[in-house]
């Protein structure tokens, strides 16, 4: 094994304690690079709007004895391309249109856990994460989606921020409006993917969203907001999993109120300054 | 040179009639107001010429071709009714008038000095050089209407297109946006199409003044013609409304 061999101090001494590190490491700094796109469309649930049907995908592969993590990304991609086809076609709001996923999810995933007869712990590792039994071979799934994500902003996120301003702007300069907002929510799909087995996909919109929200207390402009907001979340992933080792509590639970508490920090420092 | 051309253009939303045979030019160098009362169909003529709807029937020719088959999308600078910056978005003045320049640039190409220079020039243009590492939404109205205006300028447009980019400014802002204007249209030979209900402002660099009525072209001519008739675009919100209504009591046929 390449990283039990890594001679870290305590608390990342162990094997395990390595890749869960490496995996809350690249979750932690990659959702948020979505998440700041998002929290400027007030699409901030749509993270969790996915994570429902993401829920959908994972009990669909146990029914079908696929792997989950494939099906819950097609399931978890489809989804978010039905919302951003309902959204932009105007006749449903964001609001309405999440929450047609949600409950369509939620359903759907209770269903095909019920005729899976899965209700039991290896369900439970997709709703709440399990990033201390990562495989390498999670970790190595996790690193590719984070390089690919990673990629994809560092292309487009002028091209993003600009459609953000004004859609109807952005068009007449000429930008493909709709082939970025179906990337953004393909790449939304894909993240709460590979977060899931990090916090699980009840909490995974909370990565996308609170460490973006802590930087736009303390930050002015969009890309320090966008840089920061993943340094943020990184740090929320180590911080998680340091109190989660000491007290011997859930570490997708400690992630996310490590980011929480971040935020609260980031709050009364941007006031304070 | 012509830059725009609507050619007996109509359009509807469903059964509701907005646009009847709409004739439509504007050349370069031209400074050109629409105007006309709420609802008259100014929003949605530029949404046509734009491109960004569809008309029923006639043509549309955006420098000479169809406006879906544009590719120098830079030739175009617009800035569209209602645009604000939100007091929460996390950007500042320079990234807001930079995003302006993907038209020049493509949308995945990173700025160069010559592009951060076009910025600095926009911001200088708009009196908001000063600004430029400001956060967006701490500006006021009048001010955030300028930076939105500068975005437009930013690709050096050679047609600008403003839908009511002056509602509730303040009169300094509007100086400074006339300037602007006739800074595009003088300096550099571009041509200004606006859609505005306060044109005291712009009332003497105007070319041509376009009316609205009811989806249809009431009136095409010098605003000397216009104002002739009674009507002060000073205070055009007002009084266009009555003068409309003088002409329909005239002719009922509406001509």
């Amino acid at each position: 094994m390449i990283l039990g061999a890594l001679p870290l101090p305590f608390p990342f001494e162990r094997e395990y304690m390595q890749l869960a590190l490496l995996g809350a490491l690249v979750v932690g700094a990659t959702a948020p690079l979505i998440g700041t796109f998002l929290v400027q469309k007030q699409l901030s649930l749509l993270g969790d709007g996915i994570g429902h049907v993401a829920f959908a995908g994972v009990a669909a592969g146990l029914l079908l004895d696929v792997w989950p993590v494939w099906t819950a990304l097609v399931a978890a991609v489809s989804g978010a391309i039905a919302l951003e086809w309902l959204r932009s076609r105007g006749h449903t709001s964001g609001d309405l249109a999440l929450s047609l996923l949600f409950y369509t999810g939620i359903a759907a995933g209770v269903v095909l856990t019920g005729l899976a007869g899965a209700l039991d712990a290896g369900l439970l590792t997709y709703l709440f994460g399990s990033i201390l039994t990562m495989s390498p071979s999670d970790a190595a799934t996790i690193g590719v989606l984070a390089v690919v994500i990673a990629s994809a902003i560092a292309l487009t996120w002028r091209a993003l921020f600009t459609v953000v301003l004004d859609e109807e702007s952005a068009r007449v300069a000429g930008l493909p409006v709709m082939g970025l907002n179906l990337a953004l929510s393909a790449l939304t799909a894909v993240t709460v993917v590979a977060a899931m087995r990090v916090v699980g996909v009840l909490l995974v919109a909370a990565l996308m969203v609170l460490p973006v929200a802590a930087a736009q207390r303390v930050c002015r402009s969009f890309r320090s907001t966008l840089l920061t907001a993943s340094a943020l979340g990184a740090v929320a992933g180590i911080a998680g999993l340091v109190v989660a080792r000491l007290a011997d509590l859930a570490p997708g639970a400690t992630i996310v109120l490590a980011a929480a508490a971040l935020f609260g920090g980031c709050a009364v420092w941007g006031q304070l300054k | 040179m012509r830059l725009i051309e609507a050619d007996h253009v109509s359009f509807s939303y469903g059964a509701d009639a907005v646009l009847d045979q709409v004739d439509l030019g504007v050349d370069k160098g031209e400074f050109v107001a629409l105007v006309g009362a709420n609802g008259s169909g100014k929003s949605t003529l530029l949404r046509v010429l734009l491109g960004l709807a569809q008309p029923d029937s006639g043509a549309v020719r955006l420098f000479g071709v169809d406006p879906r088959r544009l590719t120098e999308r830079w030739r175009i600078g617009y800035v569209p009714q209602r645009a604000v910056l939100t007091t929460s978005l996390p950007a500042t003045v320079g990234e807001v008038v930079a995003a302006g320049r993907l038209a020049r640039t493509g949308w995945h190409r990173r700025l160069r000095k010559e592009d951060r220079d076009e910025v600095d020039h926009a911001l200088e243009s708009v009196a908001l050089a000063d600004r430029r590492r400001d956060a967006a939404g701490s500006l006021s109205g009048g001010q955030q209407q300028r930076v939105l205006i500068a975005k437009a300028l930013v690709s050096r447009p050679e047609l600008l297109i403003l839908d009511e980019p002056v509602a509730g400014v303040d009169l300094d802002s509007q100086a400074r946006f006339r300037d602007s204007l006739v800074h595009l249209v003088k300096d550099h030979g571009g041509a200004v199409l606006l859609v505005s209900h306060e044109l005291g402002a712009v009332a003497d660099d105007l070319h041509r003044v376009v009316l609205l009525r009811h989806g249809a072209i009431a009136f095409d001519g010098a605003p000397g013609e216009l104002a002739s008739q009674g009507v002060n675009l000073g205070i055009h919100a007002a009084d266009l409304p009555m003068w409309l209504e003088s002409r329909r009591t005239a002719a009922p046929d509406g001509s």
